[in-house]
């Protein structure tokens, strides 16, 4: 017979005893702590039921009379949406060049770098809030917010593809003498072209929807109907927009998946 | 005329890949460099279009030194030399035409070629030479369609329409089936004497490299050890030229099997 042992149990997560224990004690403190200061006041909940069901009560069924708003606000979010998208577009492509680490030069890179991580550190609505307080109500303040927003994403992504490009194509175009613009439009933009026209097109269903939400804060669009009925009692006008809004996406959503799969 | 001095390259703080290497290529030569994976031809044909960056040494081409250029004096000397390559390196999503015509990118202005504007007389060339190669049905199809040897024969077009002094091939046939591959081999040489242009093949194998060259070179390690006409290349050279590398082996039962 073998003296092996015949007993195994897995090695434990923390190797370390003392760390283990430490981060275990640690952890259960710490939540026990959070619950016993966080503010829940259970009077208030069981009046928020009473309140939300008051609400809900007004909103059926909705209202469809002053459709004319509605339909004004909607037009009012798709041309922040379109504008937004060619804006952002047309910038996040020199931007993703930029920030490309295979066709910049290292200090451009990080320039296109920072570009992008300053455009992606914020959440639409806190962009939107400062646009708001910088050009005033409106649309216009809507447009700003989301070109900032699609260039933390069109241009990130672009900049992705570009770095996973057949550098090949670009050799040739070099070893022929080619001047930089030209390599990029004969070798570089063929290639990302499917990419570029996919990620347009999401964008432009991802800004409808971020339109929305930016226009609570006051940049304009179908979101500033949407406060404002919520802001004069008028559940039933708001849960006619809501309804509209969900309709709007769902079918944004599935012509642009429909164009990507077909474009990709 | 090609004439490389004391060229060196050298990656990084390792050993040189290329060893004060010289070499002349005169008049209208087809010529082929054969050697083991890593001897060292690629990096060589690199340096005369200088998509490597030579450490040292000089290379002259009909009297420019190229060693030293910079910017818009670099690009004038690379439209003068055209470049075949292993993969072919197409853009795959643009037609037969527009490949052709990015040969002549380093001629027109940037916005002609945005705009696909080409000369009348780059159009005409372009079909000529495509009816030389018999692909001018192509040229509107895009070039990821064609097969291997079409795409090759995409690549020397492009490469042909830069009015090049000289043509560099690198292994243009190693990607393609043996009866392409002599093929091409075939149409490179005849380009060459048709054009008046010589030719530098890198090329691993060495039976095409003796039926369709004027003069081989055998790289080994950095150090051209084999400089003659495919004639002198006996058992002994390429016992030389290939020791010491499972590509030895391979080159030796091609050579026997003959």
């Amino acid at each position: 017979m073998s003296d092996h042992p015949d007993t195994w149990s897995r090695p434990p997560f923390i190797a370390n005893p003392w760390l283990r224990w430490a981060t275990y004690i640690g952890l259960a403190v710490y939540v026990v702590w959070v619950l016993a200061t966080i503010p829940i006041d259970w009077g208030r909940v069981v009046e928020g039921v009473e309140r939300a069901g008051r609400i809900f009560g007004g909103a059926f069924p909705p209202s469809f009379e002053r459709s004319g708003l509605l339909i004004d606000g909607f037009l009012e979010s798709i041309k922040i949406a379109v504008l937004a998208t060619a804006g952002g577009v047309a910038l996040s492509i020199p931007i993703a060049f930029m920030a490309a680490r295979n066709v910049a030069p290292m200090p451009v890179f990080y320039l296109g770098r920072a570009f992008i991580i300053v455009a992606r550190s914020f959440h639409p609505v806190i962009v939107a809030i400062i646009f708001v307080k910088a050009v005033g109500f409106g649309p216009f303040a809507g447009v700003l917010t989301l070109v900032v927003y699609s260039i933390g994403f069109v241009a990130k992504m672009l900049a992705e593809r570009i770095e996973e490009i057949d550098m090949g194509q670009v050799e040739a175009m070099r070893a022929s003498g080619a001047p930089f613009l030209s390599t990029l439009f004969y070798a570089v933009f063929p290639q990302i072209m499917p990419r570029q026209i996919g990620l347009t097109i999401y964008q432009l269903d991802s800004n409808l929807r971020a339109s929305a939400v930016v226009g609570i804060v006051g940049a304009g669009g179908i979101g500033a109907t949407l406060a404002n009925a919520f802001g004069r009692y008028d559940y039933d006008f708001a849960l006619a927009i809501t309804i509209v809004i969900v309709a709007v996406i769902l079918v944004s959503e599935g012509v642009s998946g429909y164009i990507r799969k077909r474009v990709g | 005329m090609l004439k490389i001095t004391d060229l060196v390259k050298r990656y990084g703080g390792g050993d040189p890949v290329l060893k004060n290497l010289d070499l002349t290529i005169e008049g209208e030569s087809v010529v082929s460099i054969i050697g083991s994976s890593g001897a060292g031809k690629s990096t060589l044909l690199r340096c005369i279009n200088r998509l490597v960056e030579p450490t040292s040494g000089s290379i002259v081409l009909n009297g420019t030194e190229l060693t030293a250029l910079r910017g818009a004096k670099l690009r004038e000397a690379r439209r003068k030399i055209g470049m075949v390559f292993q993969g072919f390196n197409l853009v795959d999503r643009l037609t037969v035409m527009e490949n052709v015509q990015s040969g002549r990118l380093g001629y027109i202005s940037t916005w002609s070629a945005i705009m696909r504007r080409y000369p009348k007389e780059d159009i005409r060339r372009a079909y000529e030479l495509m009816e030389r190669v018999g692909i001018a049905h192509y040229a509107n199809t895009r070039a990821d369609q064609l097969s291997g040897g079409e795409r090759q024969r995409v690549g020397v077009v492009r490469a042909l329409m830069q009015q090049p002094d000289i043509l560099l091939a690198d292994e243009p046939t190693a990607s393609l089936d043996p009866k392409t591959s002599e093929q091409i081999m075939g149409l490179l040489r005849d380009l060459a004497g048709e054009l008046k242009l010589p030719v530098i093949i890198n090329i691993h194998n060495v039976t095409e490299a003796k039926e369709y060259t004027d003069r081989i070179v055998g790289m080994r390690y950095g150090r051209i050890i084999f400089d003659d006409t495919p004639a002198q290349l006996d058992q002994d050279a390429m016992d030389r030229i290939y020791s010491g590398s499972p590509h030895a082996d391979r080159a030796e039962q091609t050579v026997a099997a003959q």
